[in-house]
This record gives structure tokens, C-alpha cells and sequence, in this order.
């Protein structure tokens, strides 16, 4: 107790093949911390980083700490959880804390895209995960900002602001690129291109499984580039949500069953 | 961390393998009796009716895989034209003989190479891709390679199906009596079908003693026990194997004996093993205290139709109600009869990059089976023996959350 106040809490910590994040709940299911950091190499260091962060975000200290799930692709690597969940787990655990309902959840991270379909009680009905492949991933949008010299947080406004559009027609990163280097040498404005590349994530996502009902987008790709959203909406004609935060939504849901365990 | 239980029975396995293997290659050195190439579903009862020593070069390509050889091997295969997309099987064994290695030699001293064979025989009910293979060896050591010319999406096996098949299979009788001098000895086909209907009995048998709760039986094991089932089909030896193996089983069942301990889910797994994963993935199964209880692959090697009364109709028969020949809706009925005597809680679909024909899992019929019978699935992405088609890290993520859904 720091000031009649309850300083226990519960960690959520998703080491993502791109980025880490950590989300500190209290016991009410309240978040009161948070952190989001490059993973870097060293997934061990980086949850460590993203930890600390989320406590001093709280204004909490390690003690406070009554529970840490882990989930992600360096799970395994955060060695102070008490225990691992997939992030399929966990971010159905985060989505349904904003959504109690039906939905279906469309998750574009760094290297993967997920695809969960939910019940009323967040009880996951099935779910898909892209082929072993790159495009739609943000790894895709990573390449292509890299090949064309673009800074990645620049790419949402520039495709807001495109006249036209261009169609990739490549489903292989490597192809795309190339694709897109040919539009770029025939003098194509590079606005243009980045919003073909945004329509293009979104066909690819939209090809994985069947995209009934809700459904709400979670991931670092719509978080910093909210036109994917308003595409897939275009795309489905139906309504698509964003929860909060939705780069740490997985986060969330591993603190959240931590708080529950 | 849970072991991997092992059956007393696997001892008497290497020996049969390996006795199986020095067989060949006594043969291949001395020129005594004719060595015969064959596909691992047929026709291997005509070629030892006909006096052959046969090998199998998918089982050696399987061990190449499950040795991780293969990846070693595969490029020199894909360099002459061979593409990685095609059957890696195929590549990763041409790939082999182009390198001059084999992993015979590793397990077996005094086994230099592959048996040079004296005829090669291949049946294209599995795929096309077998013929290519046989094709290839049969250039580049000038042999005569015939096969059979199978039928695909089969949906009931009819009798113009079945005259089709025999009559192939008498004309093949006579290139090769015409090729190697070879005759056939037509009471020696009778009892090498009834040896292997035996062995197919027993072996169904087998496999069937994972439908006990828990089951002593796993799917990794089955693809190791398989093997006399494959290699020694129609001979005694191969069902003596069954006989042990069963009465070893059915003291597990008595006893209780789980060869997952505490098997909370039972899966069942559809399509081809990822050979150099083998074991970690029985590991990881072990560990997530589910049981991968029974597979469309281990079952491949179940011939119910042979009749010794009947020879050649009845092997025309079992070769073309074989699964991987069958049409989608009887693929479908095949899991439902799957699963009520399994009684599994889901099933994975291995996607093979290099194998279409074991790939399931491409025209939705894992959706239309899940929506009929509740039961989920998911697909992983890999291959028999191309593992640079296969991310570890994902297929893990996607199997460990799947039981994860399966615990509710």
C-alpha cells in the first residue's frame, strides 16, 4: 500500500519478433503501466527493458509485481514469467476484454498475421495464421519502406495524401519489390505506391480466412498506420473496430490472464 | 519433462531392417537373386512372386529426411533441373546418389551404396512424381523401368477400375519376365498376397490399439513400426514383426500404459511426417500431454482387399482403394470412420510444399469436415524432407495454441 493505495499488479509481457511489449494491470483489471520497445536480438534484454519501463510508467516496483504471463515468438526468453501462453491466447484474452461479443480478430504483426475467430465468452472458435511467407506482414511494409528510403512513420500520412493508386499484382515480397521499383523508375509518385502497398497488406489478410461478423484489427501495422483499417472496411463492407493501443492488445491479454491465474 | 516411452518391440525392429538392408545388398553383390526397385505401395507381391530381392528408395529417402541428410542433398538435385518444389523425396535422394553418399553406410557396416538395381518397377497411385524418379535411375544406370499407370480422384473403385489395374499388372509381369528372365511362380504370388494381407491385418491391428483410452500408440511411433509393413510386406518375417509388436501393445493396454502419461487431448494427423522433426515434434506433443493417436500416413500401408484366392484383381484392388487415390467426399467419409473409432479431439493438416498429393488440405475440405463433425483443425506449413520449408517457431505457435483452444 503506497498512500491507501493497492500497488499489487500483473504483467503481460509479448516479445514480437519485431517489437516487445509489456502491459501492467491492477487488480481490478485496470491497466496501470505500460511499455513498447524494438525487440532487438536479445529478447531476454528486451524484456527487461520493456519491464522496467512499464513499472516506472506506474509508478510500481519489481515486488509489486504478483504475476507475469508471457506469449509471443520470445516467450521462451522471459525468464522472470511465471508462465506462457501463445499469443493466439492472448490476444483473444485482449480483444474480448474490449469486445464481450462475438467478433473476429485480425492481428498484422511484425513477421505473422493472425486471424481468430471468437465466441460471445472470447472462447476461440478457430484460427489461421499466414503460410510461411512475408506478405501482408509488416515485414513487408518494412522492406519496402527500406528499398525506397522512406521513414516508416511517414508511410500512413503519405498514403492519406495520395491522388491515385497502383496494384501490386506480386504476392511474394521479393517480387513486389522489384514491381515497385519499376513503378518508381517510371516516374509513379511514390504516394501513390505506398497506398498500393497498404491495399495490397489488406487483400492479403482478407485472403487468409473467412472475415465474418465484427471483426477487430489488432497489431502494430494498424496502430501506426490507421488507413489499413479504414481498407479492410472498404474491402469487407462491414463494420471493423480498433481496440485502444491494438499494438499491445496481446500484451494486455497475457496480464490479464495472469491476473486470473 | 516426459520421455519418450519406448516398445522392447523397436529392438527387434533394427534387426529386421537391418537384415532387410544386407539382403539387398548380398543380392546386389553377388548378382543373386535379381534386385527389383519398387514403389512402397506396389506392386512388391508380384516382384518377389517373381523371384526378386526388392527395394524401396522412398524408405531410403525417409531416412535420408529423418537423418537430416536430406537438406544436404537436395540442391545437387535441384542443379540439374530438379526444382524444390517437387516431390523431396525425389530430390533429396538423386540429390544423395549424386553425392555419392548414403546413409546406409552410416548404419550398416559393409553397405557401400545403394543396391544397383536389375529392374525398376513404380506405381503412380501415390503420384507422378515416383515415376519421375524411377525414370531418372533407369537413364542414368540404363535399366529397364516400367510401372503402372494409376487412376486418380477415385470415388467408388469399380470393376472397370479393378481390369484396368490387373491387366497392367500382367502385361508388367511380362516386360519384366522379358527384361531379367525373371518368371512368375503364380502359388508364390498366392502366398506372398496372403502374407501380406496377414501383415496388413496385423498392422491395422496396431494401429487400431491407439483407439484405447489412453492409448499406448502414437503416431511417431507408428511411422517408425511402419517400416516392416513397408520393406518386408508379403514375407513371414514382416508378420512375425506384427504379431510381437501387437502382444507388446496389448500388455501396455492391460496394464494401463500411456504412451502419452496424463493424455488430456487426441489428435489426429493428416498427411506426410516431417522426417527431420520427428522427434521434437513427439516431444512437443508429449509435453503438451496430448497424443497424436492416428494418421491418414500410417494407415497407407492397410491393403484389406488382398485376396490369395484372388491375386491380381485383388491387388489391382487394394492399390486403387488406397486414400491418396480417392476423391474428396470419400476422403471425407474415411475421417468420419477415422474418428469414431479414434475418437479424436481435432486434426492437423500438414501442408507439404513438395507433396500435393499428401497435402489434404488445399481444396477446403478441412473446413467442410470441421463444419459436418465440430471437430477443429489447423494446417501447419512444412514438408517431408525439405526443411528449409518448414518454420519451426510458427508450426509450435500454431500447435501449442490449438490445444490451448482445445482446453477451452
Amino acid at each position: 500500500m503506497v498512500n491507501g493505495r493497492v500497488m499489487d499488479c500483473f504483467a503481460g509481457i509479448d516479445i514480437g519478433s519485431t517489437t516487445a511489449k509489456a502491459i501492467l494491470v491492477d487488480g481490478d483489471s485496470r491497466i496501470v503501466g505500460r511499455s513498447v520497445q524494438r525487440s532487438g536480438y536479445d529478447f531476454a534484454a528486451a524484456a527487461d527493458r520493456v519491464i522496467t519501463e512499464a513499472l516506472e510508467s506506474a509508478g510500481r516496483k519489481r515486488s509489486d509485481i504478483k504475476r507475469v504471463v508471457s506469449t509471443g515468438y520470445g516467450r521462451r526468453n522471459v525468464e522472470f514469467a511465471d508462465e506462457q501462453r501463445t499469443e493466439i491466447l492472448c490476444h483473444a484474452k485482449g480483444v474480448n476484454f474490449y469486445f464481450p461479443e462475438p467478433v473476429t480478430v485480425v492481428d498484422i504483426g511484425g513477421q505473422d498475421n493472425k486471424v481468430i475467430h471468437l465466441g460471445a465468452d472470447g472462447e476461440r472458435l478457430g484460427f489461421t495464421m499466414n503460410r510461411k511467407c512475408a506478405a501482408g506482414t509488416g515485414a513487408f511494409i518494412e522492406e519496402i519502406a527500406y528499398r525506397l528510403d522512406l521513414p516508416l512513420e511517414k508511410l500512413n500520412e503519405m498514403a492519406e495524401n495520395a491522388a491515385g493508386e497502383v496494384k501490386i499484382g506480386s504476392f511474394c515480397t521479393v517480387f513486389s519489390c522489384t514491381e515497385i521499383l519499376g513503378m518508381a523508375r517510371r516516374g509513379v509518385p511514390v504516394d501513390d505506391i505506398i497506398k498500393g502497398v497498404f491495399r495490397s497488406v489488406v487483400k492479403r489478410v482478407a485472403e487468409m480466412d473467412a472475415l465474418d461478423g465484427k471483426v477487430v484489427m489488432t497489431g502494430g501495422v494498424v496502430d501506426h498506420n490507421p488507413i489499413v483499417a479504414r481498407m479492410l472496411r472498404e474491402l469487407l463492407e462491414h463494420e471493423v473496430e480498433v481496440p485502444p493501443d491494438p499494438q499491445a492488445i496481446g500484451a494486455l491479454g497475457a496480464a490479464l490472464i495472469a491476473r486470473e491465474l | 519433462m516426459a520421455e519418450i516411452k519406448k516398445l522392447e518391440t523397436a529392438r527387434l525392429m533394427k534387426k529386421v531392417m537391418a537384415d532387410h538392408f544386407y539382403e539387398i545388398d548380398a543380392a546386389c553383390k553377388s548378382g543373386e537373386p535379381k534386385v527389383a526397385w519398387c514403389t512402397s505401395v506396389g506392386p512388391a507381391e508380384l516382384l518377389r512372386a517373381m523371384g526378386f530381392v526388392v527395394y524401396f528408395p522412398e524408405n531410403h529417402a525417409a531416412i535420408l529426411g529423418a537423418s537430416r541428410a536430406a537438406n544436404d542433398c537436395i540442391p545437387a538435385a535441384n542443379a540439374i533441373g530438379y526444382s524444390p518444389e517437387i516431390c523431396s523425396y525425389l530430390t533429396a535422394d538423386i540429390g544423395a546418389y549424386l553425392k555419392g553418399f548414403t546413409p546406409l553406410s552410416k548404419i550398416y557396416d559393409g553397405i557401400e551404396s545403394i543396391p544397383k538395381p536389375d529392374v525398376l518397377v513404380y506405381n503412380t497411385n501415390q503420384c507422378r512424381d515416383v515415376k519421375d524418379w524411377f525414370e531418372w535411375y533407369g537413364r542414368e544406370w540404363k535399366v529397364p523401368c516400367y510401372g503402372i499407370e494409376s487412376f486418380v480422384n477415385v470415388g467408388e473403385v469399380t470393376k472397370d477400375h479393378v481390369d484396368s489395374i490387373a491387366g497392367q499388372m500382367k502385361q508388367l509381369a511380362k516386360k519384366i519376365t522379358e527384361a531379367t528372365g525373371n518368371k512368375l511362380d503364380e502359388d508364390k504370388l498366392k502366398e506372398t498376397v496372403r502374407l501380406s494381407r496377414r501383415c496388413s491385418d496385423l498392422w491395422r491391428d496396431v494401429l487400431e490399439m491407439a483407439a484405447n483410452i489412453p492409448s499406448p500408440l502414437t503416431f511417431f511411433d507408428g511411422t517408425i513400426h511402419m517400416g516392416p509393413a513397408v520393406v518386408m510386406r508379403g514375407t513371414q518375417v514382416a508378420v512375425d514383426y506384427y504379431e510381437t509388436l501387437l502382444k507388446e501393445l496389448q500388455t501396455w493396454v492391460d496394464q494401463g500404459i500411456a504412451a502419452v502419461e496424463g493424455e488430456r487431448h487426441r489428435i489426429y494427423w493428416e498427411g506426410m511426417p516431417i522426417w527431420g522433426k520427428l522427434r521434437e515434434n513427439a516431444k512437443l506433443f508429449l509435453d503438451l500431454k496430448t497424443c497424436v493417436v492416428a494418421s491418414t500416413y500410417c494407415n497407407s500401408w492397410i491393403f484389406s482387399a488382398f485376396d490369395p484366392d484372388d491375386p491380381w484383381n485383388s491387388m489391382a484392388r487394394a492399390y486403387t482403394e488406397l486414400f491418396i487415390v480417392r476423391d474428396d467426399d470419400y476422403k471425407e467419409d474415411y475421417y468420419k470412420r477415422m474418428l469414431e473409432i479414434f475418437k479424436f479431439d481435432g486434426i492437423i493438416f500438414h501442408d507439404a510444399k513438395t507433396c500435393p498429393n499428401n497435402s489434404n488440405c488445399r481444396y477446403g475440405l478441412p473446413q467442410r469436415f470441421s463444419k459436418e463433425t465440430g471437430i477443429p483443425f489447423i494446417t501447419i506449413d512444412g514438408d517431408l524432407n525439405d526443411l528449409r520449408c518448414y518454420s519451426e517457431e510458427q508450426a509450435i505457435t500454431k500447435i501449442e495454441a490449438f490445444i490451448e483452444q482445445l482446453d477451452g
